[in-house]
């Protein structure tokens, strides 16, 4: 191996750099786009989920356009704040946020069957990282019309299991309020009883995954108390 | 406090780097044949873990993140500069492995003696980045969180790896199966090992 | 250097180099290279498949750059210029896969960084490319990164058929109609312990087929 001066070594790096630099940020500017519509459709394609309608990622935008009309941002006391885009609030920030100052988003939606449903997002932590997921309601805004969930790293077959469709389908019409009271859908592990309206089965093997989900309902749909209530039909 | 304990106690044994992850095998395997090496190791790899974190976490926050760099003025609201996490955590990583191995040199020759030839491999160990990207994946909420996950992960390596070459100092006793000698019984074991460690699956503080 | 005979792009030395790897110097079983980052994505075998052709990629490229600037690269600071190349290939990839491969990111998550310190890329910079020209390199990284996709790739194939009953998210297992005779998926092997002993059953199978691996200890 020859001898290099110190000059050629710092001509070496300050050219390598330079080209690397020039390199990367070409890249990144060029696949930017793509990456952000991907994350729109991953979006869009859940929350079509949570009212039943199953979407691909090549279809998800059309559906979205064609069964969710409206979107709008409340605050806790569930009044509207004007100049949000709902679909742009990233829920993470939000909960860092103190209670009062949170943008809550609300989506409405209109299935097949002509129900006016709105679709409300959470956000909270299961057993290794995050788990979300979007909540639809009946225009009674106590009934579950749907759910879906979807989660970082939990363990496949056990945790993971809250984003199949055996688990999520159990949520179909149970109720988040007990007349005027908030009580939200419980996991129950062992097996809920059919006859609770707040209770679902926990998955076996998924306690730990369970109860956070059961924590993220609880926490994130109880900041919009006071809208579910006001809006009852 | 409780929070710091819950992420320093999960770090070490549910999110054990070898067990759950796999990450540093390669070193693992490799320097596990005597305890008091692998030993020396396993404490590099805390000390390492204990600097390049916490810094890391700095970069993250005030450099990478989209939006990081605001206070530099609001103009620079919308930079994102993370497509350059990768690059600057591994140099950081490299950085800071040199400086430590030229300041204990410097200043502990003793200390360099024993420790100091795994240094360089440490670089390259990916349980070093593996725990500044999982750091940053998970978003700790502050520096000390950020710290004693580092700290923990390297305790959970360091206990896995001293655990390994204790097993293989006794198993030179043992009847293998010639073709099982050296590295696929090394590989069962640490199997087993990480099902023993499942038992901690899911321990909240 | 140059005082070589020119030789086929296919010679039998090159063609070696690229199928060394698969078997009898396989980076993983034999050269315990890589170990790292690999085991992890295993559990099903389209993100390990995805997983082996970014390695593949990473290493083939990176060990033809660096043997291309070998005598360019001063001495003193060749760990950082392999690192700088190993990075910002690995950043090419997590860009593309992100774009393009958006489901299949996601699942990879924080391991397709992990490549950058995957011990075989370094380990074959090292042991081939500062030495060599750079078509050779090319194959070597080829080869390597094969012989690790093929590791990846049977540990995968192994634990998603007996963990989820599947063949790359076919459900063979239900089609064949075992669960109605009582077959039950083995949760154990979608755990990462399995992975281990998994990869330690095929050392013992290849150990055993050919003798001359055996350590001696």
């Amino acid at each position: 191996m020859k001898q290099f001066s110190n000059r050629y070594i710092f001509g070496f790096s300050a050219v390598m750099v330079i080209a690397v630099a020039t390199l990367l940020s070409l890249a990144a500017t060029l696949l930017q786009p793509a990456q952000e519509r991907n994350l729109e459709i991953e979006k869009k394609k859940s929350m079509l989920e949570s009212i039943g309608v199953p979407a691909t990622r090549g279809n998800a935008q059309e559906l979205y356009n064609k069964y969710i009309k409206e979107s709008f941002v409340i605050d806790s006391r569930g009044e509207t704040v004007e100049g949000i885009d709902a679909f742009t609030v990233v829920l993470k920030n939000e909960q860092k946020k103190p209670a009062d100052q949170q943008y809550l988003p609300v989506f409405r939606a209109t299935p097949d069957d002509n129900e006016k449903v709105i679709i409300l997002p959470v956000e909270g932590k299961g057993l290794w990282g995050p788990v979300w997921g979007y909540v639809s309601l009946r225009s009674d805004m106590n009934t579950i019309y749907g759910v879906t969930f979807d989660h970082k790293g939990e363990t496949p077959g056990l945790g993971a299991e809250i984003n199949t469709t055996p688990f999520e389908s159990m949520f179909r019409g149970e109720k988040l309020f007990d007349s005027e009271t908030f009580i939200s859908v419980k996991v129950k592990k062992g097996g809920a009883d059919p006859a609770d309206i707040h209770g679902v089965d926990a998955i076996s093997g998924g306690t730990i995954t369970s109860k956070g989900l059961e924590k993220m309902l609880y926490d994130c749909l109880i900041k919009y108390d006071d809208y579910l209530l006001k809006n009852r039909n | 406090m409780e929070n710091l304990l819950n992420i320093f106690v999960k770090s070490i044994f549910v999110d054990n780097m070898i067990f759950a992850f796999f990450l540093g095998m390669c070193s693992y395997l490799a320097v596990s044949k005597t305890v008091k090496t692998s030993m020396g190791l396993g404490i590099a790899v805390v000390f390492v873990l204990l600097i390049t974190v916490p810094v890391n976490y700095l970069l993250e926050k005030y450099l990478l993140k989209k939006g990081a760099l605001i206070w530099l003025g609001e103009g620079f609201a919308d930079v994102d500069l993370s497509f350059l996490t990768f690059m600057v955590f591994i140099a950081v990583i490299a950085a800071i492995v040199q400086l430590v191995e030229m300041v204990i040199e410097k200043f502990s020759p003793a200390l360099y003696n024993s420790l100091g030839i795994f240094l360089p491999l440490i670089a390259v160990n990916c349980a070093i980045l593996g725990a500044a990207l999982f750091m940053q994946e998970r978003e700790y909420a502050n520096i000390a969180e950020a710290t004693v996950f580092g700290v923990g992960s390297g305790v959970g390596w360091l206990l896995a790896i001293v655990g390994i070459a204790a097993i293989r100092e006794k198993l030179r006793y043992s009847n293998v199966p010639d073709p099982l000698k050296g590295l696929g019984i090394t590989f069962i074991l640490t199997g087993l090992m990480a099902i023993a460690f499942m038992g901690f699956l899911g321990i909240k503080l | 250097m140059n005082n070589q005979e020119r030789e086929p792009l296919f010679s039998a030395k090159n063609l070696k180099l690229l199928t060394d790897p698969l078997g009898n110097n396989n980076p993983i079983t034999v050269q315990v290279l890589g170990i790292c980052s690999a085991l992890a994505v295993t559990v099903k075998l389209k993100p390990a498949l995805v997983m082996a052709l970014s390695v593949t990629i990473v290493v083939a490229v990176s060990n033809f750059v660096i043997a291309a600037l070998r005598q360019y690269i001063p001495d003193r600071i060749r760990i950082i210029v392999q690192l700088v190349v190993i990075a910002t290939l690995v950043i090419l990839v997590d860009q593309i896969l992100k774009a393009y491969a958006f489901d299949v990111s996601k699942q990879l998550s924080v391991f397709v960084g992990l490549i950058i310190t995957n011990c075989i890329i370094m380990g074959r910079l090292e042991a081939f490319a500062m030495a060599n020209k750079p078509w050779p390199s090319f194959l070597d990284g080829l080869g390597n990164g094969a012989g690790y996709g093929i590791i990846l790739i049977i540990v995968a194939f192994v634990r998603e058929l007996l963990g989820s009953g599947s063949i790359y998210g076919y459900p063979v297992i239900e089609k064949l109609g075992a669960y109605s005779a009582g077959y039950e998926n083995n949760g154990m092997m979608i755990l990462p312990p399995m992975a281990l002993i998994v990869v330690g059953l095929i050392i013992w199978f290849q150990r055993a087929r050919n003798k001359s691996l055996i350590e001696n200890k």
